[in-house]
Parts: C-alpha cells; structure tokens; sequence
C-alpha cells in the first residue's frame, strides 16, 4: 500500500515537473533550441505573480492570469531580439546566449528581491491545504490533483492547437521545414516568436505551481531547468505527449526513491534519467528505438508515420 | 503585360556565382522554360525569385513593383509561389494539412482544396495520410497542389519531373496543362528538353550562371538549344571547364 501511495504521490509530481517541462519541449520541437534559462523564466514568473499579489492581495491564481500577456509579450521580445540572432550563428551560440540570459534573471531577480526564500502558498487559498484520506495509507491532496488536471488540460490544449488549428499547422510546417514554409506564405520568425511566447507563459505556469507548493528565491530556476530537462529526455526529445509522460515518469521515480530511502528522491530521477539516455542513445538496440519525433507525431491515435 | 521582370540579378553562395547579371521578363499568362545543364543556376534564379534567396545585386519587380526585399512569405501573398525541387512537403504533417497550411487568408481565386483535388484526384483518398507516407509522383501532386492554393499570379515550378518514373511525368505534365489552361503564368525549370519544348510558349537557356539563348519555343531549333545547353561553339571557347 505504501508503494500505491508512492506511485500516485509520484504521479501527482509528475503533472508538476511536466508542466514545467512544456515549454522547454516546445522551444526544442519548433526551433530546436535548448533554453538553458528555462527554470528562471519559470522563477522569474513567480516573482511577477508574486509582485501582483503583494501589490492588489489578489490570489496567486487571478495574479498569474494578469501575469500570462505579460510573460506572452516577454516571450516574443525574447525570440526576435535574442534567440532568432543566436540561431543563425550554429547549436552552440543559443546554448550560450540562454546561458547567459539564466545569469541575467538570477541577478537581476538577486538586485530586486534579495535572496529572501519566498512562496504563494499562503495566497493560493485552501486548495493549498486541502486533501483526503482515501485509505489510512493512501491520501491525495487537492493541489496535488489541481496540478495533474491543469498539466492535462494544458497539455490537451496545446495538442488540439496543433493538430486542429491553422496556427497549428504553421507551427508544425515551421519546425519540420522553416525555408519551405516560407515558400507556402508562413512568416516562420513570427511562427517562431509566438512558439516562444507560449513557451515562456507556460514555463510561468510551472513557476506558479513551484510557488504555491513549496517555496522560491532568485536561484530557484536551474534545479527547476534539470528537472524539466530530465523530464523532455525520458519523453523523447520534441514529443508533447512525451512529454508528459516523462514527467510523470520522472515523479513517480523520484517518490519510489524517496519511499527506499528520504536521500534517494532525486538521484533515482536522475537514475532514471541515465538508463533511458543509454537505452535510447547509447547503442544498444532496445525497444525504446531513437527516432527523432517531430511536434506533429505526438498524436497517440493515428499512429506515428513510419 | 508584363508581369515579372527579372533586372540584371546576381546570386551567390558565399564566393560562388550561381547567376551572373541575369536579365528576362515573363509576359501575363506566358509559360516559359527555363532550361539548362546541372549548375547553370537555375534553381537558384527561381528561388531568388522566390524569395528564398536574396540577392547579392539586381532588381526582381512584380507587377510594376520592386519586390527584391520583400520576404518570401509576403510574396506569396503578393502571387508569387514556387514548388520548391525536391517536393520539399512537411513530411510530419498530413496531405490535407499540407494542403490547407498553403491557403493565404484573404487571397480571392479558383484554387482551393476542392479545385486542387479535382486536378489531382490521386490525393482524394489520401488526404490524412502523412505526407511523408506517400510515393513520389503523389508527393509531387502535393507540392503543385499547396502552391496552386495560394492563388499565385505567376507559378515557379523547379523540376517537377525529377526522380518520378515517366508514366507519372506524364500525368503531372497532363495536369499541369489544366493549371497553364486557366491563364496562370508559369515559369519552369525542367530537364527534359523535349518536354520544355512542348510545354513552354518560351524558352531560356543558361550556362554557368548566364542566359545564352531565349527565343520562342515554335521558332527554336533544336540544335542550338542543344549547343546552348552544354556551351558547344561559344565564341569563348577557351573558358574554364565545367
């Protein structure tokens, strides 16, 4: 029964670390761009969320909605002034200008904020506190669920996006092939400005979520970054729905370990993590195959194009 | 009426000149060939026109208006397209959503799906496959088909015949005569020298970056366009080899 507990704790997790992941799987299956500055755009959400509420005593929630256009509109200036200039220049230069980006937020939130540790927890309201007792062994918390239902419906959206809608298409066309959907009339810069603007608000989603259940301080975003990046991996690099599933897959790893021993958490993630590396990319030819997957073969349904 | 007017354009890759002071225009509802050998810059003069590439110097104007900085996208929307060689299609993406991805909103015309799966009835039952799914001469039809719905003026058609088997030439060939019937001016490269001969109402010839014949499609000997195409008896004929 402790293990049913872990394994569900571990799945209510994994809607967090997968929401933190979304972005960072959007960003890399449109532009192939890796944003190490990831988790501090998440922390750097919190903090704006955390400013609105200190501000109008509005709730966390109400906060990050007044905080989305302004993460939107943070997102597509991102894009146009830096990412699009380090793109052109090789894989590398992007790595570095968003390793550089994650040392500006840090300071910058550092200058601002001081290292003080704060959290929205006190905020967000009794969702915070909430829970049930399903079992003596086994109880769920109401963040714990809210986390899971929004980490589905934002995922969910997203899907629908792409694969219902023109704006979709567009994306997808963009990512498999920017110079040819330029030819059918797509301006792939702002295709690839909006990916980054939905990357970025959701990435203040999961500064949100961080916020609310457990706390944050300026050098918050790189643990957060591994996380989501761990979870991108296991899902299989560009995959949506992979996604998601690499995060729960990532949180149900770490509430087994911790369940083995309380210092083991992280480091069976991290296990995790390195097994479907070498499974995936070191050679051996096992089931989990290394097909590089576009955006677009994330539909589950129809079946991938083989 | 002239529609597209190419003025003295020079395309380069890096120290590579791929068009050397290249000069043509294309009269409304004309169907001109570009021919030539592989390297004579062909397919880098349609995707300059395009858009695809910019130009180290020249002009390109469409209909009156100079369009040389104008990105590819927007001259799409201008009445520009081009099917790009090698198909290019978004493999990931299904044959309805390559199709209907191409539609530019707010460009009025005869083409859209309905008029494009008419022309090419082959892509009916295959409209939620994966594109990358399909065979070549189908992948073709996608491509004609994503570049006829965006209504364009003028239709640049880069070697729509490479690499299918002659049968399905002849039937993109069969259904091209339908779009080059509607009026749609039509620029296209294309190897197959007695193919462009028939098609086009024009001819031009390039070698190594040049135009060294145009004339009429009717009036053309076929000797001189070959002797054109592989640069035999040139007044220069100590050039650089190929």
């Amino acid at each position: 029964m402790t293990l049913v507990n872990a394994i569900v704790q571990g799945i209510f997790l994994g809607g967090y670390y997968a929401v933190l992941a979304c972005g960072l799987s959007i960003m890399f299956g449109v532009m192939r761009t890796i944003n190490l500055a990831h988790g501090d755009i998440a922390v750097l959400g919190a903090y704006l969320t955390f400013v609105i509420v200190d501000h109008t005593g509005a709730s966390a929630f109400v906060a990050f909605l007044a905080a989305v256009p302004v993460m939107l509109v943070l997102g597509y200036i991102l894009q146009l002034t830096i990412l699009e200039r380090s793109l052109k220049s090789g894989i590398l230069t992007p790595l570095l200008a968003t390793f550089g980006l994650s040392i500006v937020i840090q300071n910058l939130l550092l200058i601002t904020f001081s290292p003080d540790v704060r959290s929205l927890g006190g905020s967000a309201g009794a969702v915070t506190t909430a829970g049930w007792h399903l079992t003596s062994d086994l109880s769920v918390s109401a963040l714990g669920i809210l986390i899971l239902v929004v980490a589905f419906a934002v995922f969910g959206a997203l899907q629908f996006f792409l694969s219902r809608t023109r704006g979709g298409w567009m994306m997808r066309a963009t990512a498999e092939d920017a110079d040819a959907a330029e030819l059918v009339g797509i301006n792939s810069r702002a295709v690839h400005a909006r990916a980054t603007a939905i990357a970025v608000a959701v990435a203040a989603l999961g500064g949100l979520f961080l916020a609310i259940r457990s706390v944050f301080d300026p050098v918050s975003g790189p643990i957060q970054l591994i996380f989501a990046f761990e979870a991108v991996v296991i899902g299989g690099m560009g995959s949506l729905w992979g996604t998601l599933v690499g995060g729960i897959a990532l949180g149900v790893a770490q509430t087994i370990g911790a369940q083995i021993h309380p210092q083991y958490a992280v480091l069976s993630g991290h296990v995790l993590f390195l097994v479907v590396l070498i499974l995936r990319y070191g050679g051996a030819r096992l089931p989990l195959g290394s097909r590089r997957r576009s955006l677009g073969s994330a539909r589950l349904s129809r079946g991938s194009g083989r | 009426m002239t529609l597209l007017q190419v003025e003295q354009i020079d395309s380069r890759y890096g120290l590579l000149q791929a068009v050397r002071d290249v000069s043509f225009e294309v009269g409304q509802g004309e169907t001109v060939a570009l021919i030539g050998a592989n390297g004579a810059g062909k397919t880098t003069l349609l995707r300059t026109i395009a858009g695809a590439h910019r130009p180290h110097g020249g002009r390109i104007l469409f209909d009156g208006a100079d369009v040389t900085r104008v990105p590819a996208h927007r001259r799409v929307s201008l009445g520009i397209a081009l099917v790009p060689e090698g198909r290019r299609l978004f493999p990931g993406l299904t044959v309805e959503e390559n199709l209907r991805v191409a539609v530019v909103p707010g460009r009025r015309g005869r083409w859209n799906l309905q008029a494009v799966l008419e022309v090419f009835p082959l892509l009916q039952p295959r409209l939620r496959l994966l594109a990358a799914n399909l065979s070549g001469g189908e992948q073709q039809a996608v491509a004609i088909g994503r570049a006829l719905l965006s209504n364009p003026r003028v239709l640049l058609l880069d070697e729509v015949s490479l690499g299918l088997a002659p049968i399905v030439v002849e039937a993109v060939y069969a259904s091209l005569q339908n779009v080059i019937g509607e009026g749609t001016t039509v620029v296209l490269v294309e190897q197959d020298l007695t193919r462009a001969l028939k098609v086009a109402g024009r001819v031009i010839c390039m070698l190594e970056g040049r135009i060294v014949l145009e004339g009429e499609a009717r009036s053309l000997d076929r000797d001189r366009v070959v002797n054109a195409y592989f640069g035999l008896r040139r007044p220069a004929a100590g050039g650089a080899p190929a």
